[in-house]
């Protein structure tokens, strides 16, 4: 199990804590979401759409050293910054560690509400696709 | 000394709006402000006791009981439809057919008039402001028929091209399938107007009324359209049961949509006949409770006036419109047609309509994003959606100015 994915999410999770009312949270979600870059030169195509989304979501991956990176974008700030914040856990790890990592961080920072399949941001989706795509290299 | 003159009429004693919100559970004396009212509104306490008393009392299946008590629900029933057809001025009760909502009203005319009456090459009329439930039904129907689409073109402030009419009817144009009021503008369409010049080319309507229904009083014999269909929960009645009005001299002469029990009039594997209207329309056992609940909330509603709350509901979403347009800069209203009740639509400039959805429901207010299952209207206004706001009689205007601070709230946070 990874111990990064771990410290990054206690991180957060401590980042999150110095917030009293749920507007300073949603602002500093929303700040996440303004520093999730798309790379320069990158193809955003309709094929890296996330279903589920009221706002569209591309999701694109790159696979080097055993590791899974993941790129995203988003047209809804909110949306961008739980990617943001699910990205800096998810992004940069090995498959098995992607698929042994259990996000309760997300409930414990008090935003799980997003985390219902019937939500329409797509942040259940997108969860289904990071761990599909570390699937799809469990063994490579 | 003379008596001065007595008025020759009394004026009518004021409403009492804050008795009538009074009597919903759900939001009376709660905080949230429920401003979805157009994806389904909250039921009346009525409606609740009418369920309750059916079922402690009267509940049997319908039609086919000898026993007392099936005879007494299905009196209860049939008396329900009688509401029903007081309630949209219906000519005859049969004409008047149970559906599980607006959806399958559609989907059953689209069915048995498709059937009945189209011919490779016929056309269907819609607008570019449906409902997908107003477009898929007639999409699937024409590619079974092999039946053409055409569509009345929506202008910038959402209000129907009507000058574009002369040029779509013509004599291959078999129906003309219309919402009256825009489920994601708030539009009223001209639907008397309407409906009249597609009778002078003999093209009989269809009106969806799910959006009209809940705000307006509905008189089918005055507006003369053919079909008509709303469904219950959308004026404060159950989920799960619709109204299809049909006249009787179109309507009865469609073939069934499905079949099944009640809707037979004799059963062999040779051959079966079917029952006349409506239970040729009927099949299998009807939502019985849902049709005795609706009844007694327009019962209900009839008691406060349809007018009234015509009336009222378009004050509020006045006062809504007014008061974003004059001190909202940061806000595009999308549908500014002349005529328009209950939906007030918009978009935050450089916002996407989730980020306000959330925002706004973090403070305890319910409004709807997104689309509204009115893909091809977004497509034609060139957005992903809109932030819909739907009034209904029971809210109130403190109500708007907390949803107002609320918005600037949402503005400062996504600023």
């Amino acid at each position: 199990m990874s111990s990064t994915m771990h410290n990054t999410a206690h991180l957060l999770e401590a980042d999150f804590a110095l917030f009293d009312s749920w507007e300073e949270k949603y602002e500093y979600l929303i700040d996440l979401g303004r520093d999730l870059k798309w790379p320069e030169g990158r193809l955003q195509a309709e094929s890296m759409l996330i279903p589920g989304c009221q706002s569209r979501v591309w999701l694109d991956h790159a696979f080097q050293n055993g590791k899974i990176e993941f790129f995203a974008a988003s047209e809804a700030l909110i949306v961008k910054g739980l990617i943001a914040m699910l990205l800096k856990v998810y992004s940069g790890q090995s498959a098995a560690d992607i698929l042994a990592f259990q996000p309760d961080f997300i409930g414990r920072i008090g935003l799980s509400q997003h985390l219902s399949p019937t939500r329409s941001n797509g942040l259940f989706s997108m969860l289904n696709t990071l761990k599909s795509t570390a699937i799809a290299y469990q063994n490579a | 000394m003379s008596a001065p003159l007595a008025p020759r009429f009394s004026p009518p004693p004021p409403i009492d709006w804050a008795g009538i919100r009074a009597d919903f559970p759900l939001i009376a004396g709660h905080d949230l402000i429920y401003f979805d009212n157009a994806a389904s509104s909250q039921k009346p306490k009525v409606m609740l006791q009418a369920m309750e008393e059916m079922l402690s009392h009267s509940y049997a299946n319908v039609h086919r009981g000898v026993h007392s008590l099936s005879q007494k629900a299905t009196d209860q029933y049939e008396a329900a439809r009688k509401t029903v057809a007081r309630f949209i001025n219906a000519a005859d009760d049969a004409e008047v057919v149970f559906t599980s909502g607006a959806t399958d009203s559609i989907n059953t005319i689209a069915f048995s008039f498709g059937e009945a009456h189209i011919q490779p090459g016929d056309e269907i009329l819609l607008s570019g402001m449906e409902h997908h439930a107003n477009i898929v039904p007639w999409q699937l129907m024409a590619q079974r028929k092999g039946a053409v689409i055409k569509v009345i073109p929506v202008l910038d402030n959402g209000s129907l091209n009507l000058e574009s009419l002369d040029a779509l009817m013509g004599p291959k144009t078999k129906l003309l399938s219309l919402v009256w009021v825009s489920n994601s503008l708030g539009t009223v369409n001209p639907i008397p107007y309407i409906v009249q010049k597609a009778h002078a080319y003999g093209i009989p309507v269809l009106v969806d009324a799910a959006q009209a229904a809940p705000h307006m009083p509905l008189d089918v014999q005055a507006i003369d359209c053919d079909f008509m269909v709303f469904s219950a929960h959308k004026m404060c009645g159950p989920t799960g049961l619709g109204v299809l009005y049909g006249k009787r001299a179109l309507f009865e002469n469609l073939p069934p949509y499905r079949g099944g029990g009640d809707m037979i009039d004799r059963v062999s594997f040779e051959k079966t006949t079917f029952q006349g209207l409506p239970f040729r329309f009927e099949a299998g056992t009807p939502h019985i409770l849902g049709a005795i609940a609706f009844a007694a909330v327009l019962d209900y509603l009839s008691n406060i006036g349809l007018g009234h709350i015509e009336e009222r509901e378009r004050q509020l979403s006045h006062s809504l419109r007014s008061q974003l347009k004059a001190d909202f800069p940061q806000i595009q209203l999308i549908g500014t047609a002349p005529d328009s009740v209950s939906v007030v639509s918009f978009l935050l400039k450089g916002h996407h309509p989730l980020d306000v959805g959330v925002l706004l429901d973090n403070q305890n207010v319910a409004v709807r994003t997104g689309h509204h299952c009115c893909q091809p209207l977004m497509d034609r206004f060139g957005i992903p959606g809109t932030v819909r706001a739907s009034l209904a009689f029971y809210n109130t205007e403190e109500e708007i100015q907390r949803f107002l601070l609320a918005l600037r709230k949402t503005i400062h946070l996504l600023r």
